[in-house]
């Protein structure tokens, strides 16, 4: 049935009562669902399976290089196992994770409107992202095995001389899909955030998470387009007899990555900017204070955004056709804005009154991960560290801190607004073991690896010489992985433990932002009843007038319910 | 609406900008045309939301002093459920498939995706269930 609703943004009266809403159980329910908190939460649940499979593989390379000779995969087996870990994790894991699932549950009710602008699209994204996982995981079972030629599947080694077989077109095929999923998203994001906004919520009063979820939208309408036409060139060359990347007939291999990495960089800040704007959130939430510096927050997002669009070649330093000094100035530059946001993190933390729940410690564990990701960045973006570290296992440590940073991220996220979207809190103190494990297992994971590679591992190999500067570091950081396992398992055995255990409430963190002041889970169309907006702290100004001042609102009455 | 048309239009500046430098300095097109691309995805939006901001009565959710009662009237039509997503989904994969496994898929594969456009069609004409 089609819904016509009114505002005032009452707009699921339980008096109306919606049978209609009671339509299909089941699993028919979930084929054919429009609500965007389903389809959320089908998003969550398919990209933690995806986290959990993606880990897998790592620790799978992480036994296989605990020694130098190691013998547990072979060495074709291996090229598959670090493709199609790097493949899940940001294809099947991040992407979708940071704008199919939070965000979907989230944005529509953060600024008070009833679903996504477009459900029946929101609904096809999500098919098309199920269906593009399982596309590019078959082809493990194919007889040529997954694709191996890397996660960035460079030319030439990407042609079908190199690499023949279903499994590689079936990682060309699952992308194709889960690129047409984000760039729907990213599409529904944007109109639902543009046309959808309760009465009063102007643009500078949408919680931090929003906003950065605007801009992520944007960013993924402007860099997946450009993957997709890659991915169908890629094809051509590889069946149709087309030399777009090849030199034999004229083609040029490194246009290739020029394309690949005119998308990859932005989908860094992809993943990363959704992690970003929940961090804010929950580090104001916990500090019991407004987001510090709200619109220098947003000018940073707008800005980093901007220029990471223009940054793509410094993956690129070593091919020695690239402008390195453009693009080394524009890498650099980027370190502004994220500083301000660090700094903004610190500063909404400061003085503040600090309640360490699982969600803050993740965030702040996220905060200190990211710095250091952050940082060795920063090294990088110099083309002549660049040329002695590219290729090598700092390189991957690099960018393993920022991942693992998103990892704990995402978990704050989920410790976060879990309660929110399934009515029931985590265990506090498994989480907080959890933490533990994660973060410092990140740690011991990551650090040693920037060492190895300084001196001179390269990154992509199954067996490695014996060589005692080498190995006590890779054992150390086999250790770690492991730690990281464990921690992903306590995370699973949470979630069944506290299984409709602990209800949580409407608001169980004295949350500010309008997805705490409905119900735990939200109905159908996500509100009863609104509050009237004059910050961007709606909820907290309603349930705590006296703080008026702090949210910078005016002095008339802050209240006043729908109804 | 005025904030949402600048945001874009001031990517459509910036890539024009870094355009007009990267592609004079470097010489390089793929990275250009992407840019020069990248400007019109800014522009073109941008431009149509500003004309647009221009003309509107200002939207309730563009003022600051609101009340709930000003957003009063329709919001939009919201479809409850629908299979027609799961089966357009269905058949892109198949489509896709064809590619890897044989020409043969795109028969079951653009069945559905026709199937599935006239279905979501009809039932948006119909304004429920088909
Ligand atoms: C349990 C945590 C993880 C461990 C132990 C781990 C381990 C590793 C290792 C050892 C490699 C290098 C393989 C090689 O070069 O031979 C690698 C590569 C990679 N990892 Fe991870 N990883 C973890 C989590 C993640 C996450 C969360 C992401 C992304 C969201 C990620 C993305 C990647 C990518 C893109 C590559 C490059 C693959 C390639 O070279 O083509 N990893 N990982
Ligand atoms: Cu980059």
């Amino acid at each position: 049935m089609v819904d016509v609703l009114e505002h005032p943004a009452a707009y699921d009266l339980p008096e109306h009562g919606h049978e209609e809403h009671h339509g299909p159980t089941g699993i028919l329910k979930w084929l054919t669902t429009t609500d965007h908190k389903v389809i959320g939460l089908s998003y969550t649940v398919t990209a933690v399976v995806m986290l959990v499979i993606g880990g897998a593989f790592a620790e799978i390379i992480r036994a296989q290089l605990a020694s130098p000779n190691g013998t547990l995969v072979s060495l074709a087996q291996y090229n598959e196992l670090f493709t199609m870990h790097g493949s899940v994790m940001i294809y099947l894991f991040a992407g979708p994770f940071a704008f199919g699932a939070l965000a979907n549950i989230m944005v529509p009710i953060q600024i008070g409107a009833p679903d996504m602008a477009y459900p029946r699209l929101n609904a096809l994204s999500y098919w098309l992202y199920l269906m593009g996982s399982i596309t590019m995981l078959s082809g493990f079972f194919t007889a040529g095995g997954a694709a191996n030629f890397g996660w960035v599947a460079y030319a030439p080694l990407s042609n079908s001389l190199n690499t023949p077989g279903a499994g590689a077109d079936l990682w060309i095929g699952g992308l194709l899909l889960t690129g047409f999923s984000a760039i729907f998203t990213g599409v529904n994001l944007v109109a639902t955030i543009f046309y959808l906004r309760a009465p009063g919520m102007t643009m500078f009063r949408m919680p931090i998470f929003t906003w950065n979820m605007l801009v992520t939208a944007i960013l993924i309408l402007l860099a997946f387009p450009v993957l997709t036409a890659g991915l169908i060139m890629l094809y051509a060359d590889r069946h149709f007899g087309t030399h777009i990347f090849s030199v034999a007939g004229g083609g040029v291999p490194v246009l290739w990555q020029h394309i690949f990495w005119f998308w990859g960089h932005p989908e860094v800040y992809i993943l990363a900017l959704p992690f970003f704007g929940m961090v804010t959130e929950i580090l104001a939430v916990f500090s019991r204070k407004p987001v510090f510096g709200y619109k220098g927050m947003v000018f940073a997002t707008l800005s980093i955004a901007a220029l990471s669009l223009g940054v793509w070649a410094h993956h690129m330093f070593t091919t020695g056709v690239v402008l390195l000094p453009f693009f080394s100035i524009m890498s650099l530059l980027i370190a502004v804005p994220t500083g301000i946001k660090i700094f903004n993190w610190i500063g909404t933390m400061w003085r503040g009154e600090i309640w360490f729940s699982t969600a803050m410690l993740m965030a702040i564990g996220f905060v200190v991960t990211f710095l250091i990701g952050g940082l060795t960045g920063i090294y990088l973006a110099s083309p002549p560290l660049d040329f002695f570290t590219h290729d090598t296992y700092f390189v991957v440590a690099h960018f393993h801190s920022v991942v693992m940073a998103l990892v704990l991220a995402g978990m704050a996220g989920l410790y976060y607004w879990g309660p929110k979207f399934t009515g029931y809190l985590l265990d506090e103190r498994i989480g907080k073991i959890q933490f533990w494990f994660l973060f410092i297992g990140t740690q011991v994971f990551t650090l040693p690896l920037y060492l190895v590679g300084l001196r001179g591992m390269p990154r992509r190999m199954a067996i490695y010489p014996h060589d005692p500067q080498w190995q006590f570091l890779n054992d150390l950081s086999t250790a770690g992985a492991v730690l990281i396992g464990v921690s992903t398992i306590l995370f699973v055995v949470n979630v069944v433990v506290s299984w409709k255990k602990h209800p949580a409430g409407d608001n169980p963190w004295d949350g500010q932002t309008l997805e705490w002041f409905t119900t735990s889970p939200p109905p159908h169309h996500n509100f009863y009843r609104l509050p009237i907006i004059r910050s961007e702290r709606p909820t907290w100004d309603y349930n705590h007038p006296e703080h008026r001042s702090i949210a910078h609102a005016p002095a008339h009455p802050s209240t006043e319910d729908a109804r | 609406m005025k904030v949402e048309a600048k945001i874009l239009l001031g990517l459509g500046v910036f890539f024009g900008v870094m355009c007009a430098v990267y592609w004079n300095w470097s010489l390089e097109n793929a990275g250009g045309v992407m840019m020069f691309a990248g400007m019109l995805l800014g522009f073109l939006p941008g431009g149509y939301y500003y004309w647009w901001s221009r003309r509107m009565a200002p939207r309730a959710e563009d003022d600051p002093n609101a009340t709930q009662a000003q957003g009063a009237g329709v919001v939009g039509a919201f479809p409850g459920t629908s299979i027609w997503p799961f089966t357009l989904g269905m058949g892109s994969f198949f489509t896709v498939l064809a590619l890897v496994f044989g020409i043969w898929l795109l028969v079951p594969g653009l069945a559905l995706i026709v199937w599935a456009l006239f279905g979501g069609v009809a039932e948006s004409r119909r304004g429920g269930k088909v």
